[in-house]
């Protein structure tokens, strides 16, 4: 399973302008992707962990498309031949729509009120035109029992605002997975769902994923979600890819001083367990302009001059397909 | 039996709503000893931020205590005028919210707000103990005393978080009221934060109530914990039984559902259902529609909230899942 590329992600960069005045030209630059790269295999579930502004969002939009890179490729594999995500336009583009589907955060906001559950659903089976009236019908229904909203025909012609927040996450589920996609950017799916319903609907992605063969990119800036999730996780920070691992790997070895200091940092459920302290400095700026050495300099506790005065590492195989972009381990 | 700096009686309260009313805390009772930390867990809507504002009476106007005793220090809040009340909110009792931003004055200076609660209620300092106070407060919450002069907008979320636990200490309050302070946060920042929230707490040997929907935080910075679920306290104990040996079916299933990095990886287990909606709450015990040990007596009769083991409180009537 672990053989065969779905995503190859080269280079991938995307830098957003930071708006100055009316009239004068920016020479600023957010560098919210810096040279990224990646390999998903088909099948897997590949986290991407990070906080708030590490670009792992702009990294998930950059895959599907919703917004374009500003340099770099995205090689997706699809059964009819190889396609660059980058370049695609028209027919070609909407092909590629029904492979790969994004689901987004906040259930309330990514579902359109006036429109029943159906009709969400069954919108991009329009969207794409596959199949009849009543073939559509039925497949709705079974997608919706599939998620775990039973019996169908009591929720197809409700609205949104009728459902809970984990109802209303399956449907967002459903509505991704109608077209039978083989690629899925999940971005948060569950931080906005209480504990108790939380677990379900990542159960219900897992099974989906088996059954379904479907392959996902899991954002998310739970460690401990991200650990249930996927088989691997890639760590960014400030735009860039740290450290990438399988999971238990890299939870139990952590190489990157700012993966180790995340870690040390998440609270455990059990008041006995004690954590290994680490500091790190400041908090989190935002990568304007930034110079070429190591993004997490100012705040690395291991940091020397040669790291001030060097290009950012680049992400290297440090063993048993552990990779991590730093100097010093 | 320690001395106890709060104590709450079968405080009710609920929202009139167009669809009718809402008991958002219904019947729960605890108290909280001095200079402890007591976690109020629960999830969305399960009335844990309706307990605090009951606590400062600091209600929205469609809300109302219909009944029980809210008694500080011996002194029931419940039937105090707003006046009376305000002699104690800063003072006797404070609270850190959620929403920093919200909390703070966006045209004043961070230190101006300070003083400016310290005016109303410490009128015996003069302006210089004022300042060097300020002062002392922003190195005790981590912040540098150089930044004092600055505006809200200017500082990152950490730090207005920390300002807000900053002008929350300002008057020397017995007993300070934390709501998510640190939900918003990024995880490193969270845990320097909840670091520093733990030391003040027990270096200023303050009684505190830390509020929040995630259990990891809660076993870091609570001495007792209690679990609230639809507008009941369901389980009340130290963090230790909590944890370890929860009785209340709703807290053992919210133990086994929740991710941990650390240890071996165990299967999570799934509570079915959802909670259910507090305009039309099921009768009975309020969990019973997701309880795998629900019997007849528990969609009938609400149990009470009694000791179960000393000092372990809960409301079941199967506690631990036993007849």
């Amino acid at each position: 399973m672990r053989d065969e590329i779905l995503v190859d992600i080269q280079h991938l960069s995307k830098l957003y302008p930071v708006e100055t005045g009316f009239f004068t030209r920016t020479n600023l630059f957010v560098h919210a992707v810096s040279d990224l790269n990646l390999q998903i295999y088909r099948g897997e579930s590949v986290g991407l962990v990070g906080e708030s502004g590490c670009g792992k969002t702009t990294t998930g939009k950059l895959l599907v498309r919703l917004i374009d890179p500003t340099e770099g490729k995205i090689a997706f594999h699809a059964e009819d031949g190889v396609v660059d995500v980058a370049t695609l336009r028209g027919k070609a583009l909407k092909r590629f729509r029904r492979n790969v589907q994004m689901i987004f955060q906040d259930p309330y906001e990514s579902l359109n009120p006036r429109m029943t559950i159906y009709d969400t659903v069954a919108e991009p089976l329009d969207v794409q035109g596959i199949g009849t009236l009543p073939e559509r019908e039925e497949r709705v229904a079974e997608l919706l029992e599939t998620v775990g909203l039973t019996p169908a025909s009591s929720f197809m012609f409700r609205y949104p605002h009728e459902l809970s927040g984990g109802q209303r996450q399956r449907v967002a589920i459903a509505r991704a997975l109608v077209v039978e996609p083989t690629f899925v950017v999940a971005d948060e799916p569950t931080s906005m769902l209480d504990v108790s319903v939380r677990t379900g609907v990542m159960q219900l992605m897992q099974e989906l994923a088996e059954k379904l063969g479907v392959t996902y990119l899991y954002i998310t800036h739970d460690l401990a979600v991200a650990r249930y999730m996927c088989q691997r996780i890639a760590v960014m920070y400030l735009g860039k890819m740290v450290e990438l691992a399988e999971t238990e790997e890299l939870l139990h070895h952590p190489q990157h001083p700012y993966t180790r200091a995340l870690l040390s940092a998440v609270p455990v459920p059990d008041p006995t367990y004690k954590r290994k302290p680490m500091e790190i400095k400041g908090g989190i700026s935002k990568p304007i302009n930034p110079p070429p050495r190591c993004r997490f300099y100012e705040r690395c506790p291991i940091a020397d001059d040669f790291c001030r005065d060097n290009d950012h590492p680049p992400l290297e195989d440090k063993g048993g397909n552990h990779f991590v972009a730093c100097y010093k381990v | 039996m320690r001395d106890k700096v709060l104590e709450v009686k079968n405080l009710t309260m609920h929202y009139t709503t167009r669809k009718g009313p809402v008991y958002a805390v219904d019947d729960v009772s605890f108290y909280v000893g001095r200079g402890e930390s007591v976690g109020l867990v629960g999830e969305s809507g399960c009335g844990k931020t309706s307990i605090a504002i009951s606590l400062l009476k600091l209600l929205p106007d469609n809300a109302e205590i219909l009944s029980g005793q809210i008694l500080l220090d011996g002194v029931d809040l419940v039937p105090l005028s707003e006046d009376e009340m305000r002699r104690f909110r800063w003072r006797r009792i404070s609270m850190v919210f959620q929403a920093a931003m919200n909390a703070l004055n966006p045209v004043y200076t961070v230190e101006e707000q300070i003083i400016e609660a310290m005016q109303q209620h410490m009128p015996h300092l003069s302006d210089e103990e004022m300042h060097a106070r300020v002062d002392q407060l922003f190195e005790l919450v981590g912040l540098d005393p150089a930044f004092k002069n600055q505006y809200p907008h200017q500082y990152s979320g950490g730090m207005r978080q920390r300002a807000v636990i900053a002008m929350a200490l300002s008057c020397e309050p017995d007993l300070i009221i934390a709501d998510e302070p640190t939900t918003a946060l990024d995880v490193i920042v969270q845990d320097q934060l909840l670091k520093r929230i733990r030391e003040i707490q027990e270096q200023l040997n303050m009684a505190m109530i830390y509020i929040s929907h995630d259990i990891a935080v809660i076993a870091e910075v609570s001495d007792r914990v209690g679990v609230m679920y639809a507008g009941h306290l369901v389980e009340m104990a130290s963090t230790e039984a909590i944890f370890h040996h929860p009785v209340h079916p709703y807290t053992m299933g919210l133990m086994s559902a929740f991710p941990s990095i650390v240890g071996p990886k165990r299967e999570l287990t799934t509570l079915p259902g959802e909670p259910p909606d507090l305009l039309n709450p099921p009768p009975g015990c309020r969990f019973h529609p997701r309880c795998h040990y629900a019997t007849s007596i528990c969609r009938e009769k609400t149990p009470e909230f009694v000791e179960y083991e000393e000092d372990h409180y809960v409301a079941c009537w199967h506690p631990g899942g036993e007849g």
